[in-house]
């Protein structure tokens, strides 16, 4: 499994998209959380308007798994919820870096986007975690 | 034995439809053997030893002396004694007990969990599939009955038991030779629909199947009319805990397993609190997103001062709560036409 370069990476497993105005971002989870999650059956997010901030919970996810809460990978107000999503979560598996977008965000302050990890680091940073299992 | 191999689901549907393979070789097994097994027997769980008949499979509990749930296991009588079958997670504690009970009666235990491994192999298609290994010797067991044989994977002992819900096998094999056992079924099996699967189904298909599982229904804070585990005590001798389950039979308990269908699409987890009006009255043992029902079921400790009252019943799940309706196990029963027949009742 090869993540996209273009995006950005938390510890938690999401990833942030910025668009190219500097102002908007999209958000999601890497196909590895959701390989990790499997037979996903609710997804509970934050409705427009609201705010969500950085390193901080914004939803969850539940398989028959689990259940995996969902944290902010920047600062920003919700602007589009992916509601399509929340009603067909299938769709994670398929495309978890485009139609499996959850939240587009309006950022707030893009010096916070120097925290998340580019896509090699996100690499080894789920590889340092398999070691430690 | 890993959680899964690929998802829950799907090996779920695999031990519906097909056949599963399953390594429980976590699992503990002990032999008692000798002229004091039936004592020792007798003292340590709560099915009737001595009126097993040689070749039957019971289950049953250890308790602890206040009457508690110390593990649940499955006896079977054999030529020389019995073969207990016990949780990888109570091995140690249950065998510090067994172990004691043993030095003061003078019979002899054998630990046999790392000499042997244990491979089940559960689904409509498992009968099948042991003609195939060389093993058709077992299918024409009886439900909750074993047979030992030779076989090309060394000197076998196999039961017609199994923790899913559907026919199926589970075979205690020479520790060496598990591996090619294993291999060999799923080779076998390949097109019966023969896949390896993991602990995360082998939860989902006992839940559905009303089975219980050490420390979800019950442990050692919970007694065995609580867990509505009544049935595995059918021993009237002087058994760990049977002073305590005397004084229990005599009042109603308190408490009471239930079976639950729960709406909406988050699923009751263990520990999430049943409540009526606004008041808690219980507390989920396990739930899962049936596969076969595709709705969340759960077990749960209730009052049983709410339960015929008609209160509606809902379950806290984090921030939210969901509707739930009383039902009764099991969830799931196959169509028997297929499997073994039902041995009559000893």
């Amino acid at each position: 499994m090869t993540n996209p370069k273009d995006l950005k990476y938390s510890e938690h497993d999401e990833w942030l998209r910025l668009d190219a105005d500097g102002v908007h971002a999209w958000v999601g989870i890497t196909a590895q959380a959701v390989e990790a999650l499997s037979d996903l059956v609710f997804l509970d997010l934050p409705e427009v308007g609201k705010e969500i901030q950085q390193g901080e919970v914004f939803g969850e996810i539940e398989s028959v798994k689990a259940v995996a809460d969902l944290y902010a990978p920047m600062t920003g107000e919700v602007v589009k919820r992916n509601d399509a999503l929340i009603d067909d979560l299938a769709i994670l598996k398929k495309d978890p870096y485009g139609a499996g977008w959850m939240l587009q965000i309006r950022v707030e302050k893009r010096s916070e986007a120097d925290k998340l990890m580019q896509a090699d680091a996100y690499a080894s940073h789920l590889k340092s975690r398999a070691d430690h299992h | 034995m890993p959680v899964l191999y690929t998802d829950i689901t799907s090996e779920h549907q695999t031990v519906r439809q097909a056949v599963g393979v399953f390594d429980l070789s976590h699992m503990g097994r002990v032999r008692f053997t000798g002229p004091k097994a039936l004592a020792l027997a007798s003292r340590v769980q709560t099915f009737d030893a001595a009126g097993m008949l040689q070749g039957r499979v019971r289950y049953a509990l250890m308790l602890t002396p206040e009457g508690t749930v110390m593990d649940d296991i499955l006896i079977s009588r054999e030529q020389d004694g019995f073969l207990l079958v016990i949780n990888a997670g109570n091995r140690a504690a249950d065998l510090e007990v067994i172990n004691a009970e043993a030095a003061r009666i003078g019979a002899t235990v054998r630990d046999d969990s790392e000499a042997l491994a244990m491979v089940a192999l559960q689904g409509p298609n498992a009968a099948t599939l042991m003609e195939r290994l060389g093993l058709g010797f077992a299918t024409a067991l009886k439900y909750y009955t074993f047979a030992d044989g030779p076989s090309d994977f060394g000197a076998l002992t196999i039961s017609r038991t199994g923790y899913t819900g559907e026919d199926g096998f589970e075979i205690l094999v020479p520790r060496d030779n598990a591996n090619t056992l294993f291999r060999a079924a799923l080779d076998a099996g390949a097109d019966l629909g023969a896949r390896p699967c993991g602990l995360g189904c082998r939860d989902t298909l006992r839940l559905e199947a009303g089975m219980p599982l050490y420390g979800h229904e019950m442990d050692r804070t919970v007694n065995p009319f609580e867990a509505a585990l009544d049935h595995a005590l059918r021993s009237k001798e002087d058994y760990i805990g049977s002073t305590r389950i005397a004084a229990f039979a005599k009042t109603p308990p308190k408490q009471r397993l239930q079976a639950l269908f729960v709406d909406g699409p988050q699923i009751p987890r263990q520990g999430h609190e049943i409540v009526a009006d606004g008041q808690v009255v219980g507390v989920v043992c396990s739930g899962t997103r049936s596969p076969t029902l595709g709705r969340n079921i759960a077990t749960a400790r209730i009052d049983t001062s709410v339960l015929d009252s008609g209160v509606a019943l809902r379950v806290r799940i984090r921030r939210n709560e969901a509707a739930a309706e009383l039902t009764q196990l099991p969830f799931y029963s196959r169509k028997r036409a297929s499997g073994p027949q039902r041995e009559i009742k000893s």
